[in-house]
């Protein structure tokens, strides 16, 4: 039986959700609450989004949507313009490289996975800020928002989770 | 059975192959892009602020309920204090009627002096005032997005202060829409003097919530809790206007705490002093305007 133009169009709305997800994620991100630090401290969602997003489902987080992703948080942001799609398409890369390691695997493990692809992306990001911006930020304030964006993995990534089954249950895991 | 194998056979390659080359293909865009920056930085600062403008009025309508709740946070800390406060400002208005009978005797010698010798007063500044609606910069910059543009008359270099005191420079302008650099940012520098001594030097950002005091003239002896307020050089932000205390003077440099706080920054006033403010980044030395007055 083929499938109805409403069909279609309920299958692709839900299958663009992870990328849609993530964009609103990264423009939510720019609100300033009033904590104190929020501004430098914020843990960084989007990276968190982007890493779920590709581990679980690769074939709806396609490299030319992280690169959008990352290219509107830097037109957001103010910084140098391409410095986080340039993060975000290696730690795409990265992920699809060793997608066998992430395939079917635990929480924690994926969590792990996540505790060495973050690092790795925040200080690829920091050196390109530091050649490109000639911006240096202070260790403390860097291993702070490491620490934070690490912590926010569980319930991020829960959310997320919610989100995938609301939106993507009944379509098939590549 | 032979064929779909070897099609896939054929096609497993091809697909590794398509993935390398949009890999590639878009590190090559980033870097072109980091490049493009830095060498046609009006055009693609053009190109930012058409974005911006256009997520601008989600922000707001966002940033508007978060700053309800602060705020209910906020009133309920206010009553949960209201005696305390009330002491407290009760002790602060008998400080400021005197500052007040102060201030008018002051204000009518100023005027008779300045008749004496027919000073041609500073020229009134307009200002639009602004929410501030993102945080703009992450780790690396120290700027926030406000929802006045050029069509409310924001132009780049008006200064943005609030109550307190200076916040910062609008540095990208926008339709509806314009981005501050904040004064904690890597790339403020601020002509400022210190208000007891009138030692002039430049408040430089480092990112850090305590930008330092550079160009210090060598005899100079800054002490900690002296008022820090702009000192007009190099005409982008007018004279006098407060920026901060100094907080530290030890072998880490001269540190400033800034009035404004950056963590509950909620409107900005952008005022036009009639200034050109299109400064380059780096202002002069305190030594090298000195007399210029």
């Amino acid at each position: 039986m083929t499938p109805t133009f409403l069909q279609r169009l309920d299958l692709s709305i839900r299958q663009s959700a992870p990328v849609a997800i993530t964009l609103l994620v990264a423009i939510l991100m720019v609100v300033p609450l009033p904590l104190p630090g929020y501004m430098e401290l914020a843990p960084d969602l989007v990276l968190i989004a982007v890493f779920y997003w590709t581990v679980h489902r690769p074939d709806l987080m396609r490299a030319w949507a992280v690169f959008l992703i990352g290219l509107l948080q830097d037109i957001l942001g103010g910084g140098p313009l391409g410095l986080i799609a340039l993060v975000l398409i290696l730690v795409h890369a990265a992920i699809i490289n060793q997608h066998k390691a992430f395939r079917g695997k635990s929480f924690g493990l994926i969590w792990a996975g996540f505790m060495l692809i973050a690092p790795g992306a925040h200080i690829v990001a920091a050196v390109l800020a530091f050649i490109v911006a000639d911006a240096h930020i202070e260790p403390s304030t860097f291993g702070v928002r490491l620490v934070l964006t690490v912590a926010a993995y569980p319930a991020m990534a829960w959310l997320l989770g919610r989100a995938q089954r609301a939106f993507l249950a009944s379509t098939a895991d590549e | 059975m032979k064929r779909p194998g070897t099609v896939l056979r054929l096609a497993a390659p091809l697909k590794v192959f398509a993935q390398r080359f949009a890999f590639l293909g878009l590190v090559a865009i980033a870097v072109g892009l980091m490049v493009l920056g830095k060498a046609e930085a009006p055009l693609v600062e053009r190109v930012r602020m058409i974005v911006v403008d256009a997520v601008v009025p989600i922000l707001d309508a966002v940033a508007r309920p978060v700053a309800t709740v602060a705020h209910v946070s906020e009133r309920i800390r206010e009553i949960l204090d209201l005696h305390a406060e009330n002491v407290r400002l009760r002790e602060e208005n008998r400080h400021l009627l005197q500052w007040q009978a102060v201030a008018r005797k002051l204000e009518a010698e100023n005027r008779s002096l300045r008749e004496l010798l027919r000073f041609t007063p500073d020229p009134t500044a307009t200002f639009v005032s602004a929410r501030v609606v993102g945080n703009a910069g992450g780790s690396f910059l120290r700027a926030v997005l406000v929802t006045a543009g050029s069509r409310d008359g924001v132009t780049k270099g008006q200064v943005a202060v609030t109550g307190d005191g200076v916040a910062g420079r609008v540095t990208e302008v926008g339709e509806r829409s314009a981005r501050i650099l904040l004064i904690t940012d890597i790339n403020s520098h601020v002509p400022v003097l210190l208000e007891s001594s009138r030692d002039r030097a430049i408040l430089v950002g480092d990112n850090s919530d305590r930008p330092k005091l550079v160009f210090l003239p060598a005899n100079a002896r800054p002490q900690i809790g002296e008022r820090v307020v702009t000192s007009g050089h190099g005409g982008v932000f007018p004279p006098g206007l407060p920026v901060g205390i100094v907080v530290a003077t030890g072998e880490a440099g001269v540190r400033v705490r800034p009035f404004v706080d950056f963590d509950r920054l909620e409107h900005v006033r952008l005022i036009d002093y009639g200034l050109d403010g299109t400064l380059p980044m780096a202002a002069p030395g305190p030594t090298s305007r000195r007399g210029a007055k």
